[in-house]
């Protein structure tokens, strides 16, 4: 249905190499690929938001080569991007068939358009969403899923999902499955990616690999095992020798070297929170953690886990909680305090305190995105104090200090007056990191660190983390990889609906146990209708 | 690696050079084509008198732009410029004439009332989350009442104590007023680059969330750029009433126009995070060369309005389209 020949697209780099596509009818074609494999790139070119450097296409026989979003949507290819595309401050209903809003004389016909909206809703399976709802309202997996809905219910003929799992329950992926057949047996011809390989196993006809702007091959699903995909994404079809299976198992710690290198010193607390709430998202939760010591926090998205951080952070204002932290020098202990500091305000007097946050989205609140590396990692610095606003700057001293970074965390760039909006999420994220190591401090709260950045980068992340834990900083994970919990994590606190469930001691979890726990504060509730095996396999 | 380094960091040093000239370099290229063409189309045009003319009736506006400047990059506005030096003006006035304080003393005063307003400005829009627009709305009214309150809603004649601030200098052509607002740009271009302050300034302009989750606080830097652009309105205002050598609580109205016009001339982005200062200086002269040479080819005032108004519009229109090319 829809051919690409040779499409290439230059940015400072070569984005995507010359490639050669063919999506049919029907069929749901997964694109896989490392971070900056060109995805993306490839699918916004397809989706009419970015121009190809040089390349066709063809759509149904006819030449394609759209100038916007709008004229491809005319020639019905839709785009589901990551970031979401729907208007907070307006209805559900509104949003859903907002090109085509239902009018006379240019007056809103609002019966019809909510019970359009209702219709469509239920048809897609969404009984908990109220139409007259503002999108503000809802959740992200939500928000996601209505943008789904909103895309299907147009008349379409290739859709493109870029990740649209990161963000939704398990019973919302299930449900976004089923939909995907649905449109398939439409002769829709849909195009999927995703970095959960067992869901693309699950669902993609055939599967297409790129690796470094080029295409790797395209193959049917079912010729293709995990570990072979991995492989194509890593070496391409070049795979060296001496890796027989080919897969290559990012460099896992022996149980020995972990256990070394991860000893906490028992030393009582350096973290103390107590009964921290925000309702109905945070609902007290209490935990420690000591100096040199890695607790991870596992949970479903929209468990609280990342509202718990941002009260810690002062990022949020809590209902109540009480939190403290205590200085490492012995002495101090010896004079055990009754009652604890109350949270910090704001998330200046948290750092004061010695308490710093990697947060979620780097790019909304973590770098400034139009400057340069040098001056992202300079700002960190400051504490935005009167007598500080009268000094000088020293930019020389700002790009020593990140190239210091540069080399130490391998971010790649060509120098670090690099600006940040071009880099990669990997050396976006390390950016992030080197900000923070370099303002120090002594607990380091760390939301979904890996977020969308390659192995490599990966890597790099949990040497940072290893590192901070032998000066004996405290720090606190979260993360949706639970693969990534158990294999960084000292001790794994489950939060389940707002509430801290239990504690795991490592370094052997199980699994089960801890995947149990992420479900058991929905007991009840019928909020979870996930089964738990299907988390296990 | 450092010697390496070394010439890396010299090159970028040489080419961020390159870029920095660039951005000056349109900016001057557009006044030059502007000043060949009056002089083209007008045989009186290009002449000492002309330039002088046109030297000693900016400082006001150009000190008041540099203050703008800052307040537009930091993601803000501040619509009370024009009232604050209505209200400083009136209040030197008061003082010298009527109460017969000291040039000096009155000066200081007329600086300080102009920097409280803008403090109050800084102060309510950062501690309470309220849009600069709507608390600055409030000042420009206010601020004009205050004038009138203090004058009587009646003119002050100040005299010639203090005229020689804008009167030129023997030898020179320009006024000490000229000379000091030139000052304040450098200053002010150095200030945004150089110092705490300035970088501060771009990173809250920038993303302002980013700002607060990496734990800095931004009240002081606010706080301190709207009194910045107050204090400045107050030595516009003394700069005006010495070249006009009246205090009039009706004077600078529409100022705050002017002077956005002249930031988003020079390319200052409305949303805030970039802007120069000397950019802003070649605004306020664009602006003036534009004003004066029409009016030497006997271009009605409307006209003229007409004119500024599709420069204002042509000139972000450039600047748009050239950030989108990159």
């Amino acid at each position: 249905m829809l051919t690409t020949h040779e499409l290439t697209k230059d940015y400072a780099t070569r984005a995507v190499d010359s490639v050669s596509l063919e999506f049919q009818p029907g069929e749901i074609h997964a694109l896989l690929g490392a971070n900056g494999a060109g995805k993306s790139t490839l699918c916004k070119m397809i989706a009419g938001l970015v121009r190809p450097t040089s390349g066709s296409m063809t759509l149904a026989g006819r030449s394609y080569s759209p100038r916007g979003k709008e004229e491809a949507e005319r020639s019905g290819v839709q785009i589901v991007q990551q970031e979401l595309n729907l208007v907070p401050s307006l209805s559900v209903a509104e949003n859903l068939f907002l090109s085509i809003l239902p009018h006379r004389w240019g007056v809103l016909r609002t019966r019809r358009l909510l019970e359009n909206a209702r219709q469509l809703l239920r048809d897609f399976g969404l009984h908990s969403i109220d139409p007259c709802d503002h999108v503000s309202e809802l959740g992200v997996g939500e928000r996601q899923m209505v943008e789904i809905a909103a895309n299907l219910s147009r008349e379409c003929r290739i859709l493109i999902l870029d990740e649209p799992t990161a963000a939704l329950s398990l019973s919302e992926t299930e449900l976004l499955m089923q939909h995907l057949y649905d449109a398939k047996r439409k002769g829709v011809s849909i195009l999927y990616i995703s970095h959960r390989l067992d869901e693309v196993e699950q669902i993609a006809d055939r599967i297409s690999i790129l690796r470094d702007g080029k295409l790797v091959g395209t193959w049917p699903q079912n010729t293709l095992s995990q570990s072979e995909m991995v492989s194509f994404m890593t070496y391409g079809k070049d795979r060296p020798e001496g890796s027989s299976t080919g897969v290559p198992t990012p460099q896992q710690p022996t149980e020995v070297e972990r256990r070394d290198s991860h000893s906490p010193k028992k030393d009582g607390p350096l973290l103390i929170v107590h009964r921290v709430s925000r309702r109905p998202r945070v609902q007290s939760v209490s935990f420690e953690v000591a100096a040199g010591e890695i607790l991870g926090i596992a949970g479903l998205v929209g468990s609280g886990r990342t509202e718990l951080l941002r009260l810690i952070f002062g990022a949020d204002r809590a209902d109540q909680g009480e939190m403290e932290i205590r200085s490492t020098e012995p002495s101090a202990n010896s004079t055990p305090r009754h009652g604890l500091a109350p949270l910090p305000r704001t998330p200046a007097h948290a750092v004061e305190r010695g308490i710093v946050m990697i947060s979620e989205d780097r790019k909304s609140d973590g770098l400034w995105l139009p400057q340069s590396i040098a001056s992202n990692i300079a700002w960190s610095k400051f504490r935005g104090s009167f007598v500080e606003l009268l000094r000088p700057f020293w930019s020389r001293h700002a790009n020593s200090t990140a190239e210091t970074f540069r080399r130490s965390l391998a971010i790649r760039c060509d120098n670090t007056q690099h600006i940040c909006q071009a880099l990669s999420g990997g050396n976006q994220q390390k950016v992030v990191l080197a900000k923070w190591l370099n303002r120090d401090g002594k607990v380091f709260l760390f939301d979904e660190p890996t977020r969308g950045i390659d192995a490599a980068a990966r890597e790099i992340v949990y040497q940072v983390m290893r590192d901070l834990c032998q000066r004996g900083k405290g720090l606190v994970v979260v993360s949706s990889d639970l693969e990534e919990l158990l294999k960084i994590s000292h001790r794994i606190g489950v939060i389940s609906n707002g509430r801290w469930m239990k504690d795991f001691q490592g370094p052997d979890f199980c699994r089960e146990e801890i995947v149990a726990e992420m479900f058991e504060g929905y007991q009840n509730q019928g909020k979870a209708i996930v089964r738990k095996n299907e988390v296990l396999q | 690696m450092s010697a390496n380094t070394v010439r890396e960091t010299s090159a970028n040093n040489s080419r961020a050079w390159q870029q920095v000239l660039l951005q000056y370099a349109g900016m001057a290229l557009a006044l030059i084509v502007l000043v060949t063409v009056f002089s083209i189309k007008s045989k009186t045009f290009f002449s000492a008198a002309t330039f002088t003319t046109i030297a000693n009736s900016i400082p006001d506006l150009t000190i008041v732009a540099v203050g703008m400047t800052f307040v537009l990059i930091v993601g803000g506005i501040d619509l009370s410029v024009g009232s604050v030096l209505a209200l400083a003006s009136s209040i030197f006035a008061i003082l010298l004439i009527d109460w017969h304080w000291p040039l000096w003393g009155a000066g200081i005063i007329a600086v300080l009332c102009g920097g409280i307003c803008g403090g109050i400005n800084g102060f309510v829009s950062a501690q309470y989350r309220i849009p600069a627009f709507i608390v600055t709305l409030g000042m420009l009214e206010i601020a004009r009442g205050g004038a009138y309150l203090v004058t009587n809603s009646e003119t002050k004649y100040v005299g010639s104590s203090i005229e020689w601030a804008t009167e030129p200098i023997t030898n020179l052509a320009v006024s000490p007023a000229f000379l000091f607002s030139v000052l304040v740009v450098l200053a002010g271009q150095w200030m945004l680059h150089q110092t705490v302050l300035g970088r501060m300034t771009v990173a809250i302009g920038t993303n302002a969330e980013t700002v607060r989750m990496s734990g800095i606080r931004t009240l002081p830097t606010l706080l301190s750029i709207y009194t910045l652009c107050g204090a400045l309105c107050g030595i516009a205002a003394l700069i005006q009433t010495s070249r006009l050598s009246t205090a009039d609580p009706n004077s600078g109205a529409g100022l705050e126009l002017a002077a956005i016009a002249a930031c988003v001339i020079g390319g200052t982005s409305l949303r805030g995070g970039s802007g120069s200062v000397i950019n802003t200086f070649f605004g306020v002269l664009i602006v003036s060369v534009l004003q004066s040479g029409l009016a030497q080819m006997g271009a009605s005032d409307p006209m003229k309005r007409i004119v500024t108004g599709l420069v204002i519009i042509f000139a972000v229109l450039i600047d748009s389209l050239r950030s989108k090319q990159s």
